[in-house]
This record gives C-alpha cells, structure tokens and sequence, in this order.
C-alpha cells in the first residue's frame, strides 16, 4: 500500500465517521429508533388498559383518559389451555429452550474445531455438506421426525432405535429438544467454525510444540477465543427457539406446550380475547430480554467475528 | 480467567435445565389409569370446558383423558397422519377434511356398542358425515347453529318493535325501525384475520338454505350451482339490501366499508349500548358479551326478558332451515380404553353432560340428550330444531367446499362490502372451483 492510498482510505474513514456523526444523521438515528419503538410502545400501554378501553381507542387516548389496571395480566397469568396455565408454559418454554440452546452449542463446537483444526481427509467436503444442509427448510423435516420418534429405525431387520412413544400427545420433551438439535446443528457449526478458524495457526502450534494434545487446546485455547461468537449464537438459537411455534405445535403435547402456543391460543377460538394478547406478548418477552441483556455485550463482536473470516 | 467462567456458567445452565426438567410437572397418569389422548381444535376456555364434559365420567372409569387443542388442528393433523404420529381419538371440526382422512385408511371403523349408539341416537344427515363405503367411523360430538339474529329485547320494546316471523317482515322491521331512529339499525363485523369475510359467507349461505332449499344447497356445496347461477346471486342482492345499504348499516361503526374493518366479535359493543339494533350471528356470540357494556355502564344480561337476545332468522321460503356446523370423533386406536371412550362420547349421558357444563353453551343433535337440563331457552330450542325430524340441517356452505372456494368467497365478501361489482365478485368466486 501506498503512502498516498494510506492517506486517502484515512481521509474516506475520517469522511464517513463526520458524516455519521452529523446533526441530520443523528436526527435520522433518532427518527428510526422512535418509529420502529413506537408500536411496542403502543403494546405496551394497551397491556395496562381496561379490555373495553382497548376494544373501544386507540392507546394513545391513554394519555387523555388514563385507566391503569393490571387486570389484563392477571387474567393472563391464570389463562388455561389444554389443561396448563401460561405460568406453567413459562417453566415449560425454560425446559425446551435450555437444552436445546445447550445441546447444538455443545455438539457444534466440537465438530467445528475438529473441522477447523483436525486435519483428515475430506473435511472441507464435510463442512461443506454440513453448511448445506442449512437450506432444509423446517417444514420438509416434520413428516420424517415424526415417524422417527413413533416408528424408531430398523435396519435390515434389527431394530436401531426404538422410538420416544406411541405419539407425540403421550411423550416428553425429548423430541422437541432433539428436533430443534437438528436444525440448528448446520448454522452452529458454520458460525462456530468461522470462529474458531480465525484463530492464528501460529498460536496453536505453539501450544502443540508445549506438548498439548486437542482436548487441551480446545479447553484452554479454542474454547476461551471462541467466548463472543459462542455468546451471540447463543442469543440467537435462544431466541430462535423460544419464538418457535411450528415445533412446538407439532411435537409436544398439550402439558409440554411453551408459552409460544398458548399465547397462541390467548385470544380465544373466536379471537374475542384478543385484547389479553397485549399483556401476553410483554409476559412472553421479559424472558429473551433477559437474555440479551445479560449477553449483549458479546453480540455486536460475536456477529463480526463470524462474518469477517469466510 | 474467561474459560473458568465459561466453564461454570455452561456447568451451571446444565445443572439448571436438569432441575427444571426434574421439576416440571409432566403430570404422570395415576398408575393404574389408562391413558387416552384427544387431539383437537377448542383451545383456552372453550377446550377446557370440552375436557369438563367427560372429567366426571374418565373419572369414574379410572382412564385419564389427555386432551390437546391445538388452533391449528387441521393443518397440523395432516402432517401427523402423514409421520405416524397418531393421537387416539382426534376431533374434527368439519366433515370434508375428516373423510379424506378416512379414506386415507388409518382411522378405526366403529365397534359395535359404539356403532349402535350412533345409528339410535343421529338422524340420518348426521351420521352421513361420518360414513366412507358404507362403513361408520365418526361420532357426532357437539353441534353448532348459526343464522340467529341478535337484538335488544328492551329497545325492541321502546320501539314497539315484534320480532319478525318472515324475511319479508324482516325487510319491513328494518326500515321501520330506521325510519323512526334516522340511524343505521344493523351492525355487522367481517373482520377475522386471516378469515376475514366468513360472517358474510355463513349468512349469505343461510339465505341460500331458506330461500332455495337443501337441493339447491347441496349442489352448490359440491360446485354444480355456480355462484354467478341465480339462486346465489338472488341472495346477495337481497342480503345487499341490508349490508350494502348505508341507511341501514354499519350502526355503531361508520359506513359501509366499516363493515370489513370491524372485528366480527366487537358488534357486541355497540348491539350492547343500544347503539346497533340486530346483527346476524351464530348462538356463540352469546360469549362476547363479558367485555361489552350497556347505555349505564353494566355488564349487558343475555336472557329473553333481559338486554340482549335473539331469534331465529325468519325463514325466506316457508320450510324451517338450520345451517350449523359440529365436531365429529374418529379414533386412530381399536385399545379397548379407546374404544371405551368413543362409546361413552356417542351416547345420550355424554350429550346430557356437554350441554351441562358449566359456563359452556355446547348444544348437540344427539337424541339422547336430556334437553330439560338446558336452562338456556335459546340453546334449548336450538336444540329441539336440530333433532327436529322435519327441520333441514346442513353445514356451513363454505366449511363443506373445498378450502380453495372457501377462501375465494371469504376475499369475495370483503370485496362485496367494498363496493366491488357484485356481478365481478361472484365470478372472483366461481373462479376459484378451477384451482382445487
């Protein structure tokens, strides 16, 4: 590179950060972030109006004619669907979403050092194949899972597996934790791979030339390096399967459901109770809130320390 | 220090979810009950008062009923036939989905205790639904009636108003009425979502049943009366007469069009306030009321002599005519336990106690049902009308088409009410018999 090209990527870097700092872009920021606030916001104040209120104005006539109550969240605490209450679905989305945030980071980390740092034969053809099988869409899988967990498999005579239970109705949360497994498994690997691949190669043959074997680099090397990404994709898969509903629709039975599928079903069949939903989506949301908080520090890193390094 | 970190945090989340699971309640059967799963529609209260009606008896007979409901019941149930993945009884909210399951081969033909309830206890119409070659799979649970039409006893009273016997009366009423409070007097809602549009449908195909009779009805239900054919284009210009008239609706709302942006259970609000003088709705309207208040502020009391009511739409063409709809069993399992439940379901002590449970207003066209046990008048007589041997039932029009058509005429509605040409609209509609 040269002196005048230094010079002038510096004066572009310094053209940009003025113009991004300016007046209008600030007020341009701001107008964004009121206009894509303003809804939630709206949401937010309809949850603590009276359901005639609600059915009647719009929530901004709160402020004219302010009726608090909580009312609206009570009567969603005790809302009742197939026999749990959206309490229970609470602890019950808790249950699903652990484990299968847990279990994909866990599986994918091992197989993206082993892809990134394990030399054998064909493992680019393996990342790749893994990698691809991104573009199954959730919907293809449902048919095939299904009858894996009822039917088991048998090869050639010899049954493998036997199944989970008669039907999905009747059986416990492993299917669903196993289901989201599979589909976040491709992503995982990839994102956790770009990772772990950034790491110097100089780094890791020092700790090999000291003597470390690959369960110590991963450990103590790979692992520790790997903190933001593993953290950002953790938010992600979280929030992915605490927002899902299709799986859990299909796969749990009606005690297992998460809060997803209640909140579902929170308005009533003839969606006359739809005004519940207000109170039900901020009771749905303080949970990944939580989340992201507690891990946000990580997530802007985390995402460009995935994206930067093909 | 990161990787201690890290390592006691992941430790810690395992340790978390282990106890969580350990703790949920993953509400074991009582050892010795056997269990019997139920997959269906009703969700929230409406699936919790299902689950009522059989408690006592699962009880008693020591099986636990688990019941799932699930909204997306008729999507979702294809996609588990399709895996295997079979509950042991499933509830079918409409006949056509149900018999294409049937012929798909995995349901249980009725046992013989259960077959006998069915065939003592259903007229004919009803057990049809339920009959692939000859064979009997399904039990007739509950029933729905639609065609009623809601109004204010009391402000039918300060008008001098009679509650008509005829559509021709109907007709009269309504513009009485409008004449002497020079206000709109009908409301209407055919806001639904993704279904926007079905209130109109159900009364359009109410007027079909009542003024062209159950032949007529049956072959536009299966696409041999097109929809551009002069009995169905009769009765939208005659329901056009109502909702395309601004004199007489949207009272409470606005306009015309306000119709469609109207959500089709808030035409409580306004029918409670004294605002809307009538509006046509299924008896399930009766549970929108909770949230809806009268001219002082109280919560509106539904009963013949108290704020709200209603009557059966008048007949157009003489011969008394009940479109409804209904929810029909079919077990995937022959378990004896299975078959246990399904008997009790066809019989007249099930029907006595859905139409018992408390806060519900389930009605049923099972004979055996002990009707005095309704104290609702008007679920009562529903309810004679359906076991009635002369009354004609059908279902819905556009539950019964193909769910291509269905959607179509629901689009065709909301156009209709737009103030789209009626004449264009009903082709839209018809054109959608090309598609399935």
């Amino acid at each position: 590179m040269s002196i005048t090209s230094v010079a002038n990527s510096t004066r572009r870097v310094k053209k940009t950060h003025k113009a991004l700092s300016s007046p209008w872009a600030t007020a341009g920021a701001i107008l964004i972030a009121v206009v894509w606030t303003v809804p939630t916001f709206g949401l937010f104040v309809s949850s603590f109006r009276p359901a005639a209120d609600i059915t009647t104005s719009g929530w901004w006539t709160f402020f004219t004619n302010p009726n608090v109550t909580l009312n609206n969240y009570a009567q969603t605490l005790d809302f009742v669907s197939s026999g749990v209450t959206i309490r229970q679905t609470l602890v019950n989305s808790l249950t699903i979403t652990i484990p299968a945030a847990v279990i994909p980071i866990t599986l994918a980390l091992l197989i993206a050092y082993a892809l990134a740092w394990i030399d054998f034969r064909g493992r680019h053809v393996v990342f790749i194949a893994i990698f691809t099988l991104q573009i199954v869409p959730l919907q293809m899988l449902l048919v095939p899972l299904l009858k894996l967990y009822t039917g088991g498999v048998t090869l050639a005579g010899v049954q493998i597996f036997s199944g989970l239970g008669a039907n999905s109705l009747g059986s416990g949360f492993a299917q669903v934790w196993i289901t989201h497994t599979m589909s976040a498994l491709p992503l995982a690997t990839f994102m956790l791979h770009n990772a772990l691949a950034t790491i110097p190669g100089e780094v890791m043959e020092a700790a090999q030339i000291d003597g470390a074997g690959h369960g110590q680099i991963f450990l103590r090397l790979a692992l520790p390096l790997a903190v933001p990404t593993i953290a950002s994709y953790a938010i992600f898969q979280f929030l992915w399967v605490w927002n899902d509903l299709l799986i859990a629709t299909i796969f749990t039975s009606g005690r297992n459901a998460p809060i997803t599928k209640t909140l579902a079903d929170l308005s009533g069949v003839y969606g006359q109770q739809w005004y519940l939903l207000t109170a039900g989506t901020f009771l749905a949301i303080i949970v990944p809130l939580c989340v992201f908080f507690a891990l946000q520090r990580f997530f802007v890193r985390g995402l460009l320390a995935g994206a930067t390094k093909g | 220090m990161a990787k201690r970190y890290l390592t006691l945090g992941l430790a810690g989340l395992i340790v978390a979810t282990m106890g969580l699971a350990a703790c949920t309640p993953d509400t074991p059967p009582a050892k010795d009950n056997l269990v019997v799963t139920i997959y269906g529609t009703p969700t929230g209260s409406e699936g919790a008062q299902w689950e009522a009606s059989w408690q006592a008896w699962a009880a008693a007979n020591e099986i636990t009923i688990q019941y799932t409901g699930d909204r997306d019941f008729t999507t979702n149930i294809s996609t588990k036939i399709q895996g295997n993945d079979l509950p042991d009884i499933a509830v079918f909210p409409q006949p056509g989905l149900m018999k294409a399951v049937i012929e798909d081969g995995k349901v249980k033909p009725l046992d013989a205790v259960t077959l006998g309830s069915v065939t003592q206890n259903f007229s004919a119409d009803w057990q049809s639904y339920g009959t692939v070659e000859g064979e009997q799979y399904a039990v007739p649970l509950d029933a729905s009636a639609k065609g009623y039409i809601w109004y204010s006893p009391k402000k039918f009273a300060e008008l001098n108003a009679t509650i008509p016997t005829t559509w021709a009366e109907l007709m009269t009423l309504t513009d009485t009425l409008a004449t002497q409070t020079g206000a709109p007097v009908w409301c209407a809602g055919f806001n639904s979502g993704d279904a926007s549009g079905w209130p109109g449908t159900d009364q359009l195909a109410e007027y079909v049943l009542s003024a062209s009779g159950g032949a007529v009805y049956d072959q536009w239900v299966d696409g041999t009366v097109k929809f551009t054919d002069k009995p169905i284009a009769d009765a939208f210009t005659a329901m056009g007469k109502i909702l395309l008239d601004p004199k007489y609706v949207n009272a409470g709302f606005g306009d015309v069009a306000s119709i469609n942006s109207t959500s089709f259970g808030d035409v409580t609000i306004p029918l409670a306030s004294g605002q809307c003088l009538m509006t046509n709705q299924a008896t399930f309207l009766a549970g929108f009321f909770a949230d809806a208040k009268t001219a002082d502020g109280e919560t509106p009391v539904v009963a013949e002599d108290g704020d709200i009511w209603a009557f059966m739409m008048p007949p157009v063409a003489g011969t008394p005519s009940v479109m409804g709809g209904g929810d029909f069993a079919v077990a995937f399992s022959d378990d004896p336990a299975v078959a246990k439940v399904m008997a009790y379901l066809a019989s007249g002590d099930y029907a006595t106690s859905l139409i018992t449970v408390d806060g519900a207003s389930f009605i049923t066209a099972n004979k055996g049902v002990d009707i005095s046990k309704q104290s609702d008048p008007l679920l009562a007589q529903a309810m004679e009308v359906l076991i009635s041997p002369t009354t004609i039932f059908r279902f819905g029009a556009g539950d019964a088409m193909p769910s291509v058509v269905q959607q179509a005429w629901w689009k065709g509605m909301v156009n209709w009410i737009n103030g789209v040409d009626q004449a264009e609209v009903l082709e839209q509609i018809q054109a959608a018999w090309a598609d399935i």
